[in-house]
């Protein structure tokens, strides 16, 4: 709630405008039963064909000024709204672009995607009704009483006992209803995920002739939402009925009253006209308003669902972030670190996790190495190298690049001089050109032919009828794995990055593709220091550091032949990949 | 399919509980004209209140009496018929949800792969659910909103003809405003959508990505990227807004014209002596009540036809052709040994597209398969037939000699045991989970299969050991873990066949030459197909088959495709 308001408080004007015309608009309409009283008392009681006409006007203007005061009112209203969830979806936006790594992993994609559209979509209508409407259905009420004891106050009375019955009446259905439909959506989900599993794992279902009881559970959860439906219905169900009774017991009440009070006081017969019609007017309203507290509810959750992403922080600062005392430590430290990039007993524990993900990395890389990192699956490669470009920081320990602890860079600026090629070869929907050119937009023509020239993409790209211009689907599905894979080599090559880090990028090459692109590599003019990551042994074992992980922890560092002598781990995954035998009693 | 088609298996749905649907239309009516008795008994009541001393006590005691037992008939009326109309609806949208879900289950996977699961999934959930508000609650809506206005008019013409004429043809009035204002706005929602739907892409699209956005500093031309679109949304979105907000206000102003004409000619009647005020009253409040369901009923009318539009793509999915069921003697296979033969198999997803042509293999019991090549060159496509997820264009699979469209479909997949690629496991425990080829295993049995598959100290570690239960699609497992688990429910059913479909990619290199050993053990003595890139895993095979663009190329083991020096050696000597 808080971010919302912090948006709507710059549409101050309009927010406050709004359900002030929707007032005024209210006002002329408290007015009519009013001069339909006129009509009778006046009008009718001296045959006044004049007067009745005047009034049958002072209606059409009174609906004409109600008219032009909530078309302004919904005018304001819809551009609080509109623009109010505008902020706040730019807001969430650059938000969500700041968020760590870290962060991103524990909302995940498809919970802020939600945020930003659906939830935002309903608290923007949510925010148009409230305007409209919050102060409106109220003022009706409480003025629709005031008028009734304007008319006659000893009458009126039925009103001060009604009202407030038919408050409590309609308030407890809505606020009973709350929950129940709470758990209507509840079971709803269990049904969407049934069905959405049942069609993910058809081929596993069937192979297993798992049909049958995979239909059993989905009718067993089929049933429980109906049912659950069957009681919420039958809880709302009672709001109609009810407010009718009521109202209309009222109205008996107020003929009851009315009629002595014409007998004995001589009220006239059109203030009890009037009177009726004020008891239909609260009638109206409150069920609007009803209806407005259901919107509100929804509106609410989802408000509260989006200050949550809101208030995740953004989990990493620049230089800043890092305390003076710390700062100042690293420095001395930097004096004894030796190397391009050095880890400095870092570790790693994901966020929530008590178990580290990496413990004490200590090892130093020169300027132009090649560093091979090697382990199985789970065992921290990726994280390892993901923690040089900041893109998660370290819990324990140092990094530093160039002599500077990785936490005293800006991320962009570090990142600048890093080409990460990431495990999942992602694109964006554009141009190969756009692709490849996205971390770098004026790359030079010589910069683009070289990176796709090392990357291996040359041949395909020049097959392609528009070659660079060939336009890529949304995600690259119209190109193959292996394709896409060396687009994103390519789009980090374009940089002439410092770093080169392919993290597991090359596992849709071929062996005589990767090959080539490891030798490309090897040649670059700039020489940037490059970290390969993969499961393979042949695509590193040139390196001149190998690095094996094993469960979060480094078992070995050095050249391939070393480490086929000295470290089992390296020997094993070697053997698993060369060997190839399987040995039955092994 | 017409829209009176879609009807009339609206209308098989709704047959079944057909005394709801009657009660509720008889109950609709009684509500409609108890609401509509009500401001005429009201009228009388205003009318025994002439003045002071005048007023008829007698009179107006029974018109309360009436109005008292017309009010409590006219509420329980409207909540049986509310209770009446739930029940309809929600056993209506269980049946269709049922029925779907039973057609999922015998539709082919052609269909099933054609179509993304998304699709499939939003017409049980999504149009089900709005086919039941609009179609169902709209119906009741229009009924009683026809027999208001038709009760109405008649009421009103009963009692004063001329001021009933001045209702009458003020009122369609709001009518015209409402749907010429819902012409206009169309365009306008339509831009919205539009603008929205491209948003919508772009939000996809960046945050699905956003780890790469980040390592690539692009966070800012993104921002400035949405923000472009944010603000033509906002424009779209203000002006739609806006304008259909009109609507109310608008008819609301029709209204109180409507009220005027009757406040007018009401009074003006009454002084000719053609009325009474209590009469003027039930008019009033008739001019409130009459433009009411015009508004409604244009409301419900387009709802009517979404909901139609929905029913069609629900019934659409409901009624597409099943596979073809198994043969009524069709034979229940048992068997320990498979002998599986191809012959002469023509197959491709489309038409246009030819895939495997004449393909001929014989598969000796025992034998194991290996089948290498690059990717799309068929070997998936081998699995479908081979499980019957897809049957042949022409030709024959044969296992021990019997055609496999002559067996039932249970019995030839449970003599599979399969592993794809593609791990998929259902929110459960991971017992469950294990338990899926042999639901009556004991925890012992599963233990042993978990254990064999080099899972089980995993399990271990998780928080409730078998019983944790995992979410969607395994939830927070690696891909490795859930690789092996899927292992472990082969290890489990020990079925007389396998088939494994790249079934060891995600585990490391180690983990995975541990497991094949545990799968040496499982394979012997039984037809296994494999498919792999790893060649560690297709040397030991007996036949191998190297396929390309759908055909078999290169076929005969280890040694002898090396020796050949064709497309095979040329894969292993890059892998070197």
């Amino acid at each position: 709630m808080k971010s919302l308001l912090k948006y709507l408080k710059e549409y101050k004007k309009e927010s406050i405008l709004a359900p002030l015309f929707k007032m005024l608009e209210a006002t002329f309409e408290l007015m009519v039963p009013l001069v339909i009283g006129g009509m009778i008392n006046v009008g009718i009681a001296r045959m006044d064909r004049s007067y009745i006409l005047t009034m049958g006007f002072v209606l059409v203007v009174l609906g004409l000024t109600g008219l032009i005061c909530s078309i302004t009112a919904q005018y304001y209203a819809a551009k609080a709204a509109t623009g109010c969830a505008s902020k706040l979806r730019y807001a969430m936006f650059t938000h969500i672009q700041a968020l760590s790594y870290e962060k991103l992993d524990t909302v995940g994609t498809s919970t802020l995607i939600t945020r930003m559209t659906s939830d935002i979509n309903q608290v923007q209508s949510g925010v148009n009704m409230f305007l409209r409407l919050f102060l409106r259905s109220p003022f009706i009420v409480i003025g629709a009483v005031v008028m009734a004891f304007y008319v006659d106050v000893k009458a009126a009375l039925v009103f001060a006992v009604a009202i407030p019955i038919l408050s409590l009446v309609v308030f407890a259905i809505v606020f009973a209803n709350i929950p129940l439909y709470k758990k209507v959506q509840d079971k709803l989900d269990k049904v969407t995920l049934s069905t959405r599993e049942n069609l993910n794992g058809v081929r596993v279902i069937r192979a297993f002739c798992r049909e049958k009881d995979e239909t059993a559970q989905f009718h067993d959860k089929n049933q429980t939402l109906t049912k659950i439906q069957l009681v919420a219905g039958r809880v709302s169900a009672l709001l109609n009925p009810l407010t009718y009774v009521i109202i209309n017991l009222a109205l008996m009440a107020l003929l009851y009253k009315g009629a002595f009070r014409v007998d004995v006081d001589g009220i006239k017969q059109g203030d009890v006209v009037s009177l009726v019609n004020y008891m239909s007017q609260i009638l109206v309203e409150l069920v609007k308003l009803a209806n407005l507290i259901v919107t509100l509810t929804k509106a609410m959750a989802c408000a509260s669902r989006i200050e949550n992403i809101m208030e995740i922080e953004e989990g990493m600062g620049g230089s800043a972030s890092v305390k003076k005392e710390e700062k100042s430590e690293a420095l001395e430290d930097t004096k004894s670190a030796d190397g391009y990039i050095v880890f400095d007993n870092a570790a790693f524990a994901y966020c929530g996790s008590s178990e580290n993900a990496l413990d004490c990395m200590n090892f130093s890389v020169q300027k132009g190495q090649t560093i091979g990192i090697i382990g199985g699956t789970g065992s921290g490669k990726s994280t390892l190298v993901q923690l040089i470009p900041r893109l998660y920081d370290v819990t324990e320990g140092h990094i530093y690049v160039d002599g500077k602890d990785v936490r005293d860079y800006e991320p962009d600026e570090l990142r600048k001089r890093v080409g990460f090629v990431p495990q999942k070869a992602a694109l964006f929907k554009g141009t190969i050109r756009d692709n490849i050119c996205f971390g770098k937009e004026d790359a030079s023509k010589e910069a683009v032919d070289e990176a796709i020239r090392i990357a291996q993409a040359e041949e395909f790209i020049d097959k392609k009828e528009d070659g660079l211009d060939t336009m890529v689907e949304q995600g690259g599905r119209n190109l193959s794995g292996g394709q896409r894979q060396r687009l994103t080599i390519a789009r980090a090559l374009v940089r002439r990055p410092d770093i080169l880090i392919l993290d597991d990028s090359c596992s849709a090459l071929d062996y005589a593709t990767d090959a080539a692109l490891r030798k490309g590599i090897a040649e670059l003019s700039y020489k940037p220091t490059v970290f390969i990551v993969s499961q393979r042994t042949v695509s590193i074992q040139e390196a001149d550091q190998i690095i094996v992980l094993d469960d979060g922890a480094i078992v070995g560092i050095g050249r391939h032949e070393e480490l086929l002598d000295n470290c089992e781990v390296y020997r094993e995954i070697y053997d698993s990949q060369y060997k190839g035998e399987v040995n039955g009693n092994d | 399919m017409t829209n009176a088609e879609t009807m009339k298996r609206i209308l098989k749905y709704i047959r079944r509980y057909w005394v709801y649907l009657l009660l509720s239309l008889v109950l609709a009516a009684f509500t409609v004209f108890g609401t509509l008795y009500l401001p005429i008994l009201t009228g009388s009541a205003v009318d025994q209140m002439i003045g002071a001393k005048m007023v008829d006590f007698d009179m107006l005691f029974s018109l309360l009496r009436t109005m008292g037992s017309v009010i409590l008939l006219t509420a329980a009326a409207q909540w049986c018929m509310s209770l009446c109309n739930n029940r309809m609806t929600y056993l209506v949208v269980r049946d269709i949800r049922k029925d779907a879900f039973d057609k999922i289950q015998i539709l082919p996977l052609k269909y099933l792969d054609n179509h993304p699961t998304g699709e499939v999934v939003s017409k049980i959930i999504a149009d089900v659910d709005q086919f039941a508000d609009g179609l169902l609650m709209g119906f009741t809506q229009l009924f009683s909103g026809v027999l208001t206005i038709l009760g109405t008019l008649y009421f009103m013409l009963t009692v004063n003809v001329v001021v009933a004429l001045v209702v009458i043809v003020i009122t369609p009035v709001s009518l015209f405003v409402a749907s010429f204002i819902a012409r206009k706005t169309y365009s306008m929602f339509k831009a919205q959508s539009e603008t929205r739907g491209e948003q919508t892409a772009l939000i996809d699209e960046m945050i699905g990505n956003q780890k790469v956005v980040q390592v690539f500093s692009k966070q800012d031309d993104v921002a400035e990227r949405f923000a472009e679109i944010n603000d033509r949304l906002e424009n779209c979105s203000l002006r739609a807004t806006f304008f259909s907000s009109i609507t109310n206000p608008s008819t609301r102003f029709v209204n109180s014209l409507v009220y005027a004409g009757v406040g007018i000619s009401g009074a003006l009647a009454v002084i000719s002596g053609y009325m009474s005020v209590g009469q003027l009253s039930a008019f009033l409040s008739y001019a409130n009540q009459y433009t009411k369901p015009f508004n409604e009923i244009s409301g419900v009318v387009t709802e009517l036809q979404n909901a139609i539009a929905c029913a069609a793509r629900i019934f659409a999915l409901i009624e597409e052709t099943p596979q073809i069921p198994d043969d009524s003697d069709a034979v229940n296979m048992h068997y320990e040994n498979g002998d599986v033969e191809l012959c002469d198999v023509k197959f491709s997803y489309t038409e246009e597209q030819k895939l495997i042509e004449d393909f001929n293999l014989h598969v000796k019991p025992g034998e194991r398969v290996a089948i290498v090549g690059p990717t799309g060159c068929g070997k998936t496509t081998i699995i479908n037939l081979l499980m019957r997820f897809y049957d042949v264009n022409e030709g024959s699979i044969r296992v021990m000699g019997e055609d496999i469209r002559h067996v039932t479909r249970n019995s030839l997949r449970s003599s599979y045991g399969m592993v794809l690629q593609e791990t998929w496991l259902k929110s459960g425990t991971i017992m469950e989970n294990i338990c899926m080829a042999k639901p009556d295993a004991t925890r012992e049995e599963v233990i042993e299969a978990a254990k064999a598959s080099h899972v089980h100290s995993f399990i271990k570690r998780l928080p409730n050991g078998y019983d944790t239960v995992i979410g969607e699609d395994g939830g927070s497992l690696s891909q490795g873990q859930k690789q092996l688990l899927c292992i472990s429910r082969v290890m489990l059913a020990l079925p007389p066949m396998l088939i494994l479909d790249e079934a060891t990619s995600s585990i490391d290199t180690r983990t995975e030459l541990k497991i094949q050993n545990a799968f040496a053990k499982l394979m012997k003595g039984k037809t296994t197909f494999i498919v792999a890139h790893r060649l560690s895993t297709i040397k030991e095979a007996d036949v191998i088959l190297v396929m390309k663009d759908g055909n078999i190329i290169e076929q005969g083991d280890h040694k002898t495709l090396l020796e050949k020096g064709g497309f095979y050696a040329e894969l292993y000597r890059l892998a070197k």
